[in-house]
């Protein structure tokens, strides 16, 4: 499973960052998203997919490898 | 186009809708509207004008997150919610929530850094001392008080300023502001002066700011803008105007309702007060099911655009309903009911799209904190008055109470 992600997109929402920070972080310098850890583990993937749909832009979303 | 493109009803009713039935759920008439006439007219009651409405989540969403919508308040159909008079307009530099990109994209990231998750997060022991002394207050002074001039009010004002870096004396002068830009009551001469008021206060303090920075968001940013040099003087002043108008109101509202939602529900309340970690969850839900903001998100169609079969016009305004996207069913399961336990995400009450609400993490944080403070300090809280009697924010922009009788 890989996190994939849209940093044009991206318009510093941080409600990734906010819900779950071991995976997601936001760059100091333009707020936006920086994924923490690109292949989480499968025990995460409901966690990561329903902050993906919270996304404003739909920036996030998760692919098999 | 397809073939099932339709003209517009005739009929207008006007806007907004009342809230008939119990006032913690929006307007009656969009279960209807998203049943039989999802995208339709309405006549704002604050200028005459006749603007669209849509009122299903795939349709909010769809406005909300097109490139062929403007948020410029300066376009003659934008669907504009209060008196602001013409010539105050025409001279305004328009704040954040008033832009497109290119425009929005470059103040948007200037602000953004200074609010994310992870500084919001910091500011949580602060939050909670401010929210023990003013529950400090409130008992010792005993029951019945009113709950919006005690908690709901001055906790998020002071976190707020503490913020941007301006004194705590400021708190007043800025709360007038903030509830006179969302009044559709006020009169326009009234609506201009106290535009002018607040600008003239802001260009000193961004001009204070300039010259000797402190340690806060404001500064901050005026610091990095003297390396990046992208933003104008007047740009910073309406960056600081649009942070008093998104955020001191708004929290102040929903700390109010949802205090009365979670008394009105007291099964789950009595699950958030055994376990504290529910809360998050639990304010989440809250954010859905009062939508405080419901018609905040409106914009100008600058193509030609279909929605479900209707055509919206270049040129037309439209407000996208968040509180009626945030009740429909195809989207939320048994939508007026409140449960703490349902995953509200996807919930529209911060809008959606490059406009999203960039202080929805500092409210997250806030409602935590001042929720489980208030429900684990004051374990027998409760109403003072029936919530039929409550006074609630019917006129304004922002929905909310004016005040709150609490005892224990």
């Amino acid at each position: 499973m890989r996190i994939r992600y849209d940093r044009e997109r991206c318009v510093g929402s941080g409600a990734c960052a906010f819900t779950l920070p071991e995976i997601f972080d936001q760059d100091e310098d333009d707020g936006r998203v920086l994924v923490l850890v690109e292949r989480p583990g499968a025990e995460h993937r409901k966690a990561i997919e329903d902050v993906a749909a919270s996304c404003p832009v739909l920036a996030l979303s998760v692919e098999d490898d | 186009m397809t073939a099932e493109v339709t003209t517009a009803p005739i009929t207008a009713p006007a806007f907004p809708l009342s809230r008939s039935r119990c006032p913690l759920n929006p307007p009656q008439e969009y279960e209807r509207l998203r049943e039989e006439q999802s995208v339709s007219k309405v006549t704002l009651r604050v200028s005459g004008k006749q603007v669209w409405i849509v009122t299903r989540h795939d349709q909010v969403r769809q406005v909300l997150g097109s490139p062929d919508m403007s948020s410029n308040w300066k376009l003659p159909g934008y669907p504009l919610q209060v008196p602001l008079p013409p010539d105050v307009l025409e001279t305004l530099e328009l704040p954040l929530v008033a832009m497109d990109p290119p425009d929005h994209t470059v103040r948007r990231r200037a602000l953004i850094p200074e609010l994310t998750a992870k500084r919001m997060q910091a500011l949580r022991p602060r939050i909670q001392e401010v929210t023990n002394q003013h529950i400090d207050a409130m008992l010792a002074k005993g029951g019945p008080v009113d709950l919006i001039q005690e908690l709901a009010v001055p906790v998020p004002s002071l976190v707020f300023c503490e913020l941007i870096g301006v004194g705590g004396e400021n708190v007043d002068f800025f709360r007038r502001y903030a509830e006179q830009m969302v009044n559709r009551d006020i009169t326009p001469e009234e609506f201009g002066a106290a535009q002018y008021e607040m600008e003239m206060h802001l260009q000193g303090l961004v001009t204070a700011k300039t010259e000797n920075p402190g340690d806060d968001v404001l500064s901050r940013v005026i610091a990095k803008n003297n390396e990046t040099g992208e933003l104008q003087h007047n740009d910073l002043v309406a960056l600081a105007r649009m942070l008093l108008f998104g955020g001191f109101d708004t929290t102040a509202n929903i700390i109010g309702l949802g205090t009365v939602a979670l008394l009105e529900n007291p099964a789950q309340l009595a699950e958030v007060k055994a376990d504290p970690s529910l809360m998050p969850k639990a304010v989440e839900e809250l954010f859905r099911y009062l939508s405080i903001s419901d018609s905040a998100t409106a914009r100008v169609a600058t193509k030609d655009i279909e929605i479900d079969g209707v055509l919206i016009r270049a040129g037309e305004g439209i407000i996208a309903l968040n509180g009626s996207a945030n009740r429909d069913d195809r989207f939320f399961a048994d939508p007026d009911a409140l449960d703490i336990h349902r995953e509200a995400k996807g919930h529209l009450a911060f809008g959606h799209g490059n406009h999203q609400c960039p202080g929805a993490n500092l409210v997250r944080v806030e409602l935590d904190v001042v929720f489980t403070t208030l429900f684990s300090r004051i374990p027998t809280l409760r109403l003072a008055a029936p919530v039929e009697e409550l006074e609630f924010k019917h006129d304004q922009l922002i929905y909310g109470l004016y005040s709150l009788p609490v005892t224990w």
